[in-house]
């Protein structure tokens, strides 16, 4: 017989806070929390009593005057009339657009150079070694210096396309001018009916979705493949062409040579391309590097077999490695664009016009509003990082090894 | 993580902002030396020399200031600011005057918290054009590319001439004169425009300057000077007047050379002004010998102009407006009593 034992509950003491590990981390974390709070508070307090002290306000009301200064590159219209929220836009805008053309270039760069540095030709493979380690290692800040000088050095300016012993001439038959202030090319001019034309390519575009659907619904039944893509690119261009032809809508204006510069046609600032080259070629080096690590994580068993089922080696690369290299590459790929994107506003050393040298740069200077300048700033690279990130989570789990 | 990151830059912001409150003379007389925001290099406003030592016309200004406040001219350091970041030097408290051909406007005295304590420069915006281009007035620039300072009052300016005049033009801005130098004599840009005396300054460094001319229109005022934080009476008094004293000092005739004889003189206000009598340097908790001191490290306002930026210099600039009062100039200082 035992005697039975009375369990009692051990009565809370304060100590037990710290010692008994059913308390600790509450604990800990309260004290975390309330160490932080005060911390953050303080900040914030701190900051209101110096913004005070100075005789500063906190508002964000000049973000609605008149900005008075121009643009050199405004996607959106904007003039000197134009508010500071404006020319934030219009920063904002010219931030993408760097950053958008960046990636892309820089994604096919990265994608060929990697490609290359495995390549069995140790010429090709040893360029593509020294594009990698010159740019990687270089500060991209430099890079757009670089790149900026050579553009303002290398190139002509304007006069020299004119008069009869001119020293440089247009190019492309006569439509492009590529000047050391930037390139000016052949714009399209939308005339009467190019609704038409707009039309016919969309129809041209559906009807080569539905031909690759066709080709390989043809390929699984048969085993025969067509030559899509250059059928593709017919369909998509050729009806377009032709209607465009027929009705005459869309025509092509040609920069000339005026007084001080070309004149008509598009223009593409040297500090968009110094910038978006110097961006590319300096991301497009890490992402070789990614790619290269990517298919030297696929087992050498993966195109050993393929090639043994008589697969050419560009549809090894194309339909047996990437594929599966794409999983490995794409998380570390994300980081890049982020570094682009944020890269990006260096801008200012060459004078792109991007959101650091509109709001950050000429709004904050000619309006005194450091702190909220800063705070607009660095909430729209957070918004512009995170919306990034989260189409190529999107994307990663849309090509990730589906697991069951 | 990312909230941390903001607050972290408002924590940074704040420290700096602390580090501006009131008490800078307190604070230059225990650091012993004054820390003066200059142009990043501008010959004749401010640039360092072949040895490295800073030379020009703001400099000047400095070196009298801290001669004035320390007793020593040499007891200067200098920061190099471009257009964009020197307010923001000055109100964070990193320097503690900026003396950077700046122009005093009514947002920058009211708006953006500073105090401008005088007018070392009276000045206008100019267009330098190369002569090939076969332009002889601004109006002409219709269309054309110009090279412009960022974070400028030149860069408004600009705008509104352009727009007054129902011309377009494209801007090419730039942050440094090394840049605007690239740009510009590259024909990356068909004009440059900034204030007419950084205009000779910038073409005096020019290889062949000769080539180079400023147009004839002056499309703005802009009086620049040197500026320091609102909210700081004395130390805007002590550069107020220190700039007055070596304005007063070429109106008095006292000059570098002359200084120790003047103090001799029966002039009740070079007296005054010398410190042999009265004691105007204590009320502002100065020695008296303070304008004494301020002359003596580059002569008075005529002297620092003609050595720096006046006529026979590269920068060939004449007096003008900036001439004394009785010379038909604007330079007039109020009375030392």
């Amino acid at each position: 017989m035992t005697m039975p034992v009375a369990v009692t509950a051990e009565p809370f003491r304060l100590s037990m806070l710290i010692y008994d590990t059913r308390y600790r981390s509450i604990t800990i974390q309260i004290i975390a929390l309330v160490a932080t709070l005060t911390f953050f508070g303080w900040i914030v307090s701190n900051t209101l009593a110096n913004l005070a002290a100075l005789g500063k306000t906190f508002d964000f009301g000049f973000l609605q005057q008149r900005a008075g200064y121009d643009i050199n590159q405004a996607l959106i219209p904007y003039t000197n009339d134009s508010t500071h929220g404006r020319a934030a836009l219009v920063g904002i805008v010219n931030t993408l657009l760097v950053a958008v053309l960046g990636c892309i270039t820089a994604t096919i760069i990265g994608v060929l150079v990697g490609v290359l540095r495995l390549s069995s030709n140790w010429l090709v493979a040893r360029l593509a070694t020294v594009y990698v380690e010159t740019f990687r290692n270089v500060p991209v800040l430099l890079w757009i210096l670089a790149l900026m000088a050579v553009i303002t050095d290398l190139f002509p300016a304007p006069a020299a396309f004119r008069g009869d012993n001119a020293t440089a001439a247009m190019m492309a038959n006569g439509t492009v001018a590529i000047t050391n202030r930037g390139a000016y090319i052949p714009w399209p001019v939308f005339g009467t009916g190019w609704q038409a034309v707009a039309i016919v390519f969309l129809l041209s575009i559906a009807s080569a979705w539905a031909f690759g659907r066709y080709a390989h619904a043809r390929q699984v039944a048969t085993g025969r493949t067509l030559p899509t893509f250059w059928i593709k690119l017919a369909l998509i261009v050729l009806p377009a062409l032709i209607v465009d032809w027929l009705v005459g809508a869309i025509s092509f204006q040609v920069p000339e040579l005026k007084r001080f510069n070309f004149e008509g046609g598009g223009f593409i600032d040297k500090s968009l391309i110094a910038l978006w080259f110097a961006l590319a070629l300096y991301t497009g080096a890490f992402i070789a590097e990614i790619v290269r690590g990517g298919i030297q994580a696929i087992a050498r068993g993966q195109s050993e077999a393929a090639a043994a089922l008589g697969i050419r080696p560009g549809r090894i690369m194309s339909l047996v490695i990437l594929p599966q290299a794409l999983r490995v590459i794409i998380p570390p790929l994300i980081s890049q664009f982020l570094n682009l994107t944020k890269n990006s506003s260096l801008a200012i050393v060459v004078g792109y016009a991007d959101v650091r040298a509109t709001l950050g740069g000429i709004t904050m200077n000619q309006t005194g509003r450091e702190l909220e300048c800063m705070i607009l700033m660095m909430g729209f690279y957070l918004l512009i990082s995170l919306a990034i990130s989260t189409v190529m989570n999107v994307y990663n789990a849309s090509v990730a090894m589906k697991e069951r | 993580m990312h909230k941390g990151i903001l607050l972290g830059a408002f924590a940074g912001m704040a420290l700096a902002a602390g580090a501006a409150s009131a008490g800078t003379l307190d604070d230059v007389k225990a650091r012993g030396t004054l820390k003066c925001g200059v142009n990043a290099g501008l010959a004749g406003f401010a640039a360092p020399d072949a040895s490295g030592r800073w030379e020009g016309f703001d400099v000047a200004y400095c070196r009298a200031l801290a001669a004035a406040v320390l007793g020593d001219a040499e007891k200067v350091e200098f920061t190099p600011t471009t257009t964009e970041t020197r307010f923001t030097a000055l109100v964070s408290g990193e320097i503690d005057v900026l003396a950077r051909n700046s122009t005093w406007t009514f947002t920058r005295d009211v708006d953006l918290k500073l105090d401008f304590i005088g007018v070392n420069y009276y000045d206008g915006q100019g267009f330098m054009v190369s002569k090939d281009l076969g332009v002889t007035s601004a109006k002409e620039l219709d269309g054309a590319t110009v090279c412009i300072q960022t974070g400028t009052t030149t860069e408004l300016n600009l705008a509104d001439f352009f727009k007054t005049n129902g011309m377009t033009y494209q801007p090419v801005p730039i942050q440094t004169e090394a840049e605007a130098r690239q740009q510009f004599l590259g024909g990356a840009c068909d004009a440059y425009t900034t204030d007419a005396s950084g205009l000779a300054a910038a073409r005096s460094g020019y290889p062949n300057p000769e080539n180079y001319i400023i147009l004839p229109e002056i499309i703005s005022k802009e009086p620049l000077g040197p500026v320091v934080r609102h909210g700081d009476n004395q130390w805007a008094d002590i550069g107020r007047w220190t700039f007055n004293a070596l304005v007063s000092a070429e109106e008095l005739g006292v000059t570098k050379a002359n200084l120790d004889e003047m103090k001799g003189s029966q002039n009740p206000e070079i007296r005054r002004l010398l410190g042999v009598e009265g004691s105007l340097g204590k009320m502002f908790g100065l020695n008296d010998d303070w304008a004494y001191n301020a002359i003596k490290a580059g002569g008075n306002y005529g002297e620092i102009f003609a050595a720096t930026i006046g006529e026979g210099t590269p920068s060939n600039l004449a007096r003008g407006l900036n001439g004394q009062w009785t010379d038909g100039g604007l330079l007039y200082s109020p009375p030392f009593r």
